[in-house]
């Protein structure tokens, strides 16, 4: 592997060719927010905390750091005005669904984000898509998916598949940045609606 | 038929057609496309059919289901040939005499011929009316010209000419040259010269690449794409295996809707023409470049037009886009290098070919050359397709050519490139049509339709109509478009039932800097920008449902 | 919809995983929405999780997973329709057949739901019935429209 020099916050730090800018952050201890990314997992981008900026052959823009290539002599600037704008923003359109969400409030003092920002929403759920993606990729059974499309996206699961897989893992429940309650909650909603798959849960 | 194999062929095959066919023998173009067909043109073509057949005409004069002509409005429209005469707004009822009295008998029905509502003024031919006089047409004239369903009708216009030029004198390279020298730029909204990017596909690694017609046409009041690919579906087809032999591509993809089974039909029917001449599959025209093309259809979202969603969805998956820090021309479908252009650019290659980059460059402004197809739509007197240089001003394309705006009312504002374009105010109407310099007052050309908006307008009602647009038909994906959009929406709804709040739109600036800045795809960078144009030019409307 | 039906629209394609949105399109488009079975036996027959194909078959209203009417109305709520009035004839088509879009009302008799640009702005405000366009309607010709059907 093709190995890699790239400056960050004005450090040298070496990584390798297809690491992201967040894996060589890590791998130096320099540390840049996420919400969606997982060791385990594919990055997703959805989030946008981890918007940083780069400067590439002079011109700089806003990238989001788990999913950018490292390059040659890239500069990447993990903090800044626009950085800071930017993730103020986001946790305060994220703290409209969660406001409880200790990850967030966290993140919301660092950043000066005001919980209150914006009127309260009724799913609290921010959609970053770990449970999705632990349960596609990781476990490979495919019991909760996301429905929907823009404003209205929610993550469902899969009543047949969840009423025999779900009870016996939960392996995603202390994924969610949000709170535990999430998913267990919109996982018994689903099961409570669905007839045939609940008769089938009583009976286990 | 036999398969042509060789240039020598094709050029025989196209003096047999013409040579069976007289040019003196009247023709009778009915437009079959989509506007038209909402009007029932259906019912047209059954009667002329049924007629010509009672007075036994077959020998004697040929029916054309054609494409769209562009003139909607007055649709259903019938032009009769060799003479031009051009009848609008025709009924069932009015065909048996447009065969006896123009058809056989030469002489022009006044009353159906079109009138000028601004000047009283009658014009009986094609040429003579304003909507179409003022037009400079090199792409959909040939509308009226074809059966989209026959090839030998392309033919006979000089069809397939460029690929054989292409594949058979030119080099791969040469192509590519000529292309980037005629600096053709991306009609389905970027801009992007073409060349450049077919030379990223062409360079990028990998033995396996792909050519794609993008013919979602997603934008609102768009419907130019459908135009030119259901009325002339060769002349995209012709541009793409050209596209695909300079890049070195052996499978190409069309995306289409699904939900215009005209355009799928007559899509259908041209490839499998075209096989069978041997213009697509193995060995075209005896050059030893092999190319195939497989259909698929989008499922109706907005968000699928976007490159990497597109491509996604031909994969199979949800049509969700992912970041393109490696391209698509590098990285695209299955990860192999993926050239996507929309379907007016594939039907601009063949033109170029065959008159050269030099003639192409020479019309246009400095940095958009050619013509450019508009959907002409709104409070507009005449809506559909015109065809125009760049450089054209907005305003001769929606007075002279559009005919201005109905009801006497006044113009407002004119809408480029739907829920991510932009307005322009009345008093920049003299701005001429181009890519940068429209760009830069805000309001990108887009797919080229243009939203023409009377007095009576409310612009704040429009920016929420396209932000509503816009929080069903993204993906919701990535927060600062999903949930950016939801709080615009909430305010600009607010605002404009008269509730707006003090400092909502600073606020509103704010999300819009995150949103263009933080966002995953093109729909959030600029899902913004026609909030933003407006601010710019109709702050007062916004202030004044600010308590 | 007969599993028959399914397996051939999916032979077509040759049970190939990427013609999934193909499949689902006809399926659709045959049989006006995507019973419960059917997405199964496709998720069987393609080897594509369910939680793939109910994310496709949600992501847009191309696609219902409830029974349609016998009719399918769709008024044209695209941008030029929209400056030219469709909000009102919206209502007033919910007004005369008691249903918002996405629905279909008691009776089975109509469907609702709101199209996207479908490139005849010459006709807008326009409403289409199962495929058919009616121009310029104004809220009070709907209707006039509408009495057509049974
Ligand atoms: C949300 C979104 C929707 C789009 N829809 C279309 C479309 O319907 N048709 C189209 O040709 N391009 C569309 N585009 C642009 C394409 O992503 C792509 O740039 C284009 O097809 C490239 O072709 P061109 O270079 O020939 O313009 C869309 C882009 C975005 C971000
Ligand atoms: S910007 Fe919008 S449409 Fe694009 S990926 Fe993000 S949520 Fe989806
Ligand atoms: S961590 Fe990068 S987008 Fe969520
Ligand atoms: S559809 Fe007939 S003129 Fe446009």
């Amino acid at each position: 592997m093709k190995e890699i020099l790239l400056q960050i916050d004005g450090k040298e730090v070496k990584a390798t060719e297809g690491m992201t800018v967040l894996e060589a952050a890590r791998s130096a201890d320099i540390f840049i927010p996420t919400l969606c990314y997982h060791e385990k997992l594919k990055p997703y981008g959805g989030c946008r905390i981890c918007t940083v900026e780069v400067e590439v052959r002079g011109w700089t823009r806003p990238v989001a750091a788990c999913l950018y290539p490292v390059e040659q002599d890239l500069k990447v600037r993990t903090r800044s005005e626009k950085v800071d704008r930017i993730r103020k923003m986001i946790l305060e359109l994220l703290l409209a669904h969660a406001p409880y969400s200790i990850e967030l409030q966290n993140l919301a003092q660092e950043y000066g984000a005001d919980k209150d920002r914006f009127e309260k929403e009724s799913s609290f759920c921010i959609l970053c898509g770990l449970c999705v993606r632990y349960c596609a990729e990781v476990k490979k059974k495919h019991a909760v998916g996301f429905v929907k499309s823009g404003a209205k996206r929610e993550i469902s699961f899969i009543p047949e598949i969840s009423s025999k897989e779900c009870w016996n893992c939960k392996e995603c429940f202390p994924l969610c940045g949000t709170s535990y309650l999430q998913a267990a909650f919109v996982l018994a909603e689903s099961l409570a609606f669905s007839s045939a798959s609940s008769k089938n849960a009583t009976e286990k | 038929m036999p398969r042509i194999d060789s240039a020598a062929e094709l050029e025989e095959l196209r003096k047999g057609i013409l040579s069976k066919r007289d040019p003196n023998k009247p023709y009778i173009a009915i437009c079959a496309g989509m506007g038209c067909h909402g009007l029932s043109n259906d019912r047209i073509i059954t009667a002329f059919e049924e007629e010509v057949k009672k007075q036994d005409l077959k020998k004697k004069v040929d029916i054309r289901a054609t494409g769209c002509h562009g003139f909607c409005e007055k649709g259903p429209i019938v032009v009769i040939y060799p003479e031009q005469i051009c009848y609008v707004e025709v009924m069932p009822g009015d065909v048996p005499e447009i065969v006896s009295q123009t058809v056989l008998g030469k002489k022009v029905i006044d009353r159906l011929i079109y009138t000028d509502p601004n000047t009283g003024e009658k014009a009986a031919h094609q040429s003579e009316i304003p909507f179409y006089k003022n037009q400079m047409q090199h792409l959909i004239n040939n509308n009226t010209k074809i059966d989209p369903k026959s090839i030998d009708d392309y033919l006979a216009i000089g069809g397939y000419s460029a690929l054989s030029k292409a594949l058979l004198e030119m080099s791969p390279e040469q192509v590519l040259e000529e292309i980037k020298k005629s600096n053709l730029r991306g009609r389905g909204g970027g801009g992007f010269p073409a060349g450049k990017k077919w030379e990223t596909a062409r360079n990028a690694p990998g033995e396996e690449k792909y050519v794609i017609v993008n013919s979602h046409e997603g934008e609102l009041g768009a419907f130019m794409d459908r135009a030119i690919f259901m009325g002339n579906p060769h002349s995209v087809l012709e541009g793409l295996i050209i596209g695909a032999y300079a890049i070195g591509s052996h499978q190409g993809f069309i995306y289409t809707r699904h939900d215009t089974p005209q355009l799928k039909n007559n899509i259908d029917i041209a490839l499998a023409k075209a096989e069978e001449y041997g213009l697509l599959g193995e060995n075209i025209l005896g050059s030893g470049f092999n190319f195939n093309v497989e259909v698929h259809f989008d499922i109706g979202i907005f968000v699928s037009g976007e490159s990497s969603a597109l491509m996604k969805s031909i994969e199979g998956k949800n049509p969700e886009p992912r970041a393109k820090y490696i391209r698509t021309s590098v990285r695209g479908i299955w990860e192999k290098p993926s050239n996507l252009n929309n379907v007016e650019t594939w039907a601009n290659v063949p033109l170029i070919i065959n008159k050269g980059s030099e003639w192409y460059a020479s019309i246009g402004t400095e940095r958009s050359k050619g013509t450019k197809l508009i959907s002409l739509s709104g409070n507009i007197v005449n809506t559909g397709v015109a065809e125009v240089p760049f450089g054209t001003t907005i305003r001769e394309i929606i007075y002279d050519i559009g005919g201005g705006i109905p009801n006497g009312k006044k113009l407002k504002a004119v809408h480029f490139g739907g829920p991510m374009g932009g307005s322009i105010p009345e008093s920049y109407l003299d701005t001429p049509l181009d890519f940068d310099e429209l760009a830069e007052l805000g309001a990108p050309i887009g797919a080229g339709s243009m939203l023409v908006l009377d007095e009576d307008t409310n612009m704040v009602d429009v920016i929420r109509f396209f932000l509503d647009f816009l929080s069903n038909e993204s993906c919701g994906k990535c927060v600062p478009c999903r949930e950016g959009i939801r709080q615009m929406l909430k305010i600009v709804t607010n605002i404009s039932e008269g509730n707006g709040r003090e400092g909502d739109i600073q606020l509103l600036e704010e999300i819009s800097e995150v949103a263009a800045a933080a966002s995953l795809c093109a729909l959030g960078k600029t899902a913004s920008d026609p909030l933003l144009s407006t601010l710019r030019y109709f702050r007062d409307e916004y202030e004044a449902n600010i308590k | 919809m007969e599993n028959k039906k399914i397996d051939r629209i999916i032979n077509k394609y040759q049970g190939k995983p990427n013609s999934l949105i193909q499949v689902l399109l006809e399926i659709q488009s045959e049989n006006h929405w995507l019973p419960k079975e059917a997405l199964d036996r496709v998720s069987k027959k393609l080897n594509v999780p369910l939680s793939q194909i109910m994310q496709i078959a949600t992501f847009h209203n191309t696609f219902s997973l409830i029974p349609k009417g016998r009719h399918e109305v769709h008024v044209c709520t695209g941008s030029s329709c929209h400056v030219r009035g469709s909000t009102r004839l919206l209502d007033a088509v919910q007004e005369l057949i008691g249903i918002r879009p996405g629905e279909t009302d008691s009776d089975s008799k109509f469907s609702l739901d709101t199209s996207n640009c479908l490139g005849c702005c010459n006709l807008g405000p326009e409403i289409i019935v199962d495929g058919k366009h009616h121009g310029k309607v104004t809220p009070a010709k709907a209707e006039d429209v509408l009495k057509n059907y049974e």
